[in-house]
């Protein structure tokens, strides 16, 4: 590895490394009062790297190659179902299941791509088409034996490595840790690569991009492909970590919206952008439940969503580049 | 799972999705006028009908205003909420780039959405009135008087929108933006000005829909979201940008819901929209009366 390369994965180690780390810190933020206990940080940490994990497959396609999905609950929901039901129905071990879960969303984006990209969908088209797709599979899910229908499916608490299952709430952290920080990597590999350059000039040009030879189908397919299934191994960690999935969690418009939203508010097409758009997002949403809570006395629903809508107002007014983009120079476009 | 029905059932059944059709038409007209002239979908449009419903339900619990009465006092309000939205939040905040107007129409439903959650909780409510449950007898069928008087109104406020966009200055400067946006400029019409007015008239199609619906509806903070993507579908269906098309892809799209609720049951019901959206959008995505994708 020569240290040009070593440089560029430079940040990400040190990112990885300043997560890995931040356990230590438990004690003193518990000690400040910023947590009530160890659990309520590992909950909050885990839930921000699941929702990382989705958001940095949504990147793929959506930041990289520039193909809006509003349906990425499509992947999500795969991947969490299949986590589940291999498990409790055919005794599948919990391990084995995740690269099967993996596997079946990559599937699922291969033939919504092929039949979207097939069409020419682009733009508002391929944002509605994957809407409708997401949408499609909630009702089936909700209606179909297989999943538990409406009731869901209900994992059994087996704790024990071997069943993907943690007493200690540090152990899942890492888990999950150790998955965004392969992607991380995946994705800077990405960005230097033929593909990762492919995928861009059908992003900024397709016309121009095929004109000069790229296969723009093949670049577009293989993107929601891999995009589809890192966002089905955050619904499987979702699965492991909650123990229970229905269709409204697993393919609700939720996971759609917080996969799409944290790249946008982090950097949309950047490697770094799914993780601070995540960290400030749902940062930020707990600190103004907290607020609501302390000035109403109780709590208010839906707070914290007005304040990702807000959010997202406000970077695509005055930070089109994210966070990351006024981190880099100082200032908006 | 299929069952043979009496040809009677059938056909009122048949007529019932004809009456939602309408309802579905006039919501799906505002996004479809949206969509025609600045070429976005506008993902706002759902939530903006939920605060639509709130206001009427407001109107009614706390000004005694019957619900076809509020439409003389929000078709305007709502009319001048759009104009401004457009003018002073989404256009300034999009720089009218096509990508960011569609999220920040996302952002506006989310925030829309959770404030209406925050107020009125999540209780689904609905209205009593003395003709919420009046019907009307036809001999061969019964059908519900709010529908059927929605159905009227419905189809009245699409003609009055025809008649806005094919006889007026301004329904012209509209046309004329959405076929021609540099054109239009060039000839001295302001397109911002355009674009808010476009927006303001789907919001008041949007406040009319809410008053034809709260007598036999309901309201819940989420219940735009049900409307709005069968609105997708209507227009889809219809033709993105087409008013005629959204009339007829409404009333089609009615009928296929209720039929497909009457064969394949309530939960599975919903499915016949999303299928027909997804196969008009790979198939034929410029719609039954679009002319270009």
């Amino acid at each position: 590895m020569s240290s040009g390369t070593f440089a560029a994965y430079r940040p990400i180690l040190i990112a990885i490394a300043a997560l890995a780390a931040l356990p230590l810190a438990v004690p003193m933020l518990v000690g400040a009062g910023l947590f009530a206990g160890p659990n309520t940080f590992y909950n909050l940490m885990i839930f921000i790297l699941i929702i990382t994990l989705a958001a940095q497959g949504w990147n793929i396609a959506g930041g990289y190659g520039g193909q809006f999905s509003f349906g990425h609950a499509a992947f999500f929901g795969t991947g969490a179902y299949a986590q589940a039901v291999l498990q409790t129905r055919y005794g599948v071990n919990a391990w084995a299941a995740l690269p099967v879960a993996m596997a079946l969303g990559g599937l699922v984006g291969a033939v919504i791509g092929l039949l979207a990209f097939r069409a020419r969908l682009r733009g508002s088209y391929f944002a509605l088409v994957t809407l409708a797709f997401a949408e499609v599979f909630r009702i089936l899910a909700n209606a179909t034996p297989i999943t538990g229908g409406a009731a869901g499916t209900l994992v059994p608490l087996r704790i024990g490595f071997g069943q993907m299952q943690f007493d200690a709430p540090a152990a899942f952290f890492y888990l999950a840790l150790a998955f965004v920080a392969v992607v991380l990597i995946l994705n800077r590999l990405l960005e230097r690569s033929r593909f990762g350059a492919w995928l861009v000039a059908v992003r900024e040009n397709e016309d121009a991009a095929r004109a000069l030879g790229v296969d723009t189908l093949t670049v577009k397919l293989k993107a929601i492909t891999l995009s589809a299934a890192i966002t089905a191994v955050a619904g499987a960690l979702y699965t492991q970590k909650f123990l229970y999935v229905d269709a409204n969690i697993a393919y609700g418009a939720w996971i759609s919206v917080e996969a799409l939203l944290a790249p946008i508010v982090g950097g949309i097409g950047t490697v770094f952008g799914p993780l601070i758009g995540a960290i400030a997002l749902i940062g930020l949403g707990e600190a103004a439940k907290t607020v609501i809570h302390a000035a109403f006395g109780s709590a208010v629903p839906g707070v914290d969503l007005v304040v990702y809508g807000l959010l997202l107002i406000v970077v695509i007014a005055f930070a089109p580049r994210g966070l990351i983009g006024l981190l880099r120079t100082g200032g908006g476009r | 799972m299929f069952r043979s029905y009496p040809p009677q059932i059938v056909l009122e059944a048949v007529l019932n999705g004809l009456l939602t059709g309408a309802v579905y038409a006039l919501v799906a007209l505002g996004l479809t006028l949206v969509y025609g002239v600045l070429h976005i979908i506008n993902f706002a449009h759902g939530a903006m009908l939920t605060l639509a419903m709130f206001a009427v339900l407001v109107a009614h619990l706390g000004f005694g205003i019957d619900p076809y009465l509020a439409i003389l006092p929000l078709t305007p309000l709502f009319f001048a909420f759009g104009y401004g939205l457009q003018r002073f939040v989404i256009s300034p905040a999009s720089r009218n780039d096509d990508g960011a107007i569609l999220l920040v129409t996302l952002g506006l439903s989310i925030v829309i959405e959770n404030l209406l959650l925050a107020i009125f909780r999540s209780d689904t409510r609905s209205l009593t009135l003395d003709y919420s449950f009046s019907v009307v007898d036809l001999g061969f069928a019964l059908l519900s008087l709010p529908r059927v008087i929605g159905f009227g109104v419905a189809l009245v406020v699409a003609a009055a929108l025809w008649a806005i966009l094919a006889l007026t200055d301004t329904g012209k400067a509209i046309r004329a933006v959405a076929k021609e946006k540099l054109g239009a400029s060039l000839v001295g019409i302001d397109v911002n000005h355009i674009y808010a007015v476009t927006f303001g008239l789907g919001a008041a199609t949007l406040a009319v829909a809410a008053c034809l619906l709260m007598p036999s509806f309901y309201v819940n903070p989420r219940v735009g979201n049900a409307f709005v993507l069968v609105a997708f579908t209507v227009v889809v269906l219809g033709g993105m940008g087409s008013i005629a098309g959204a009339l007829v892809g409404g009333l089609v799209i009615g009928v296929v819901e209720s039929l497909s609720g009457l064969y394949l049951g309530e939960s599975l019901g919903q499915i016949g929209i999303f299928l027909i959206f997804i196969l008009v959008l790979l198939f034929r995505p410029t719609g039954l009366f679009g002319a270009k994708a």
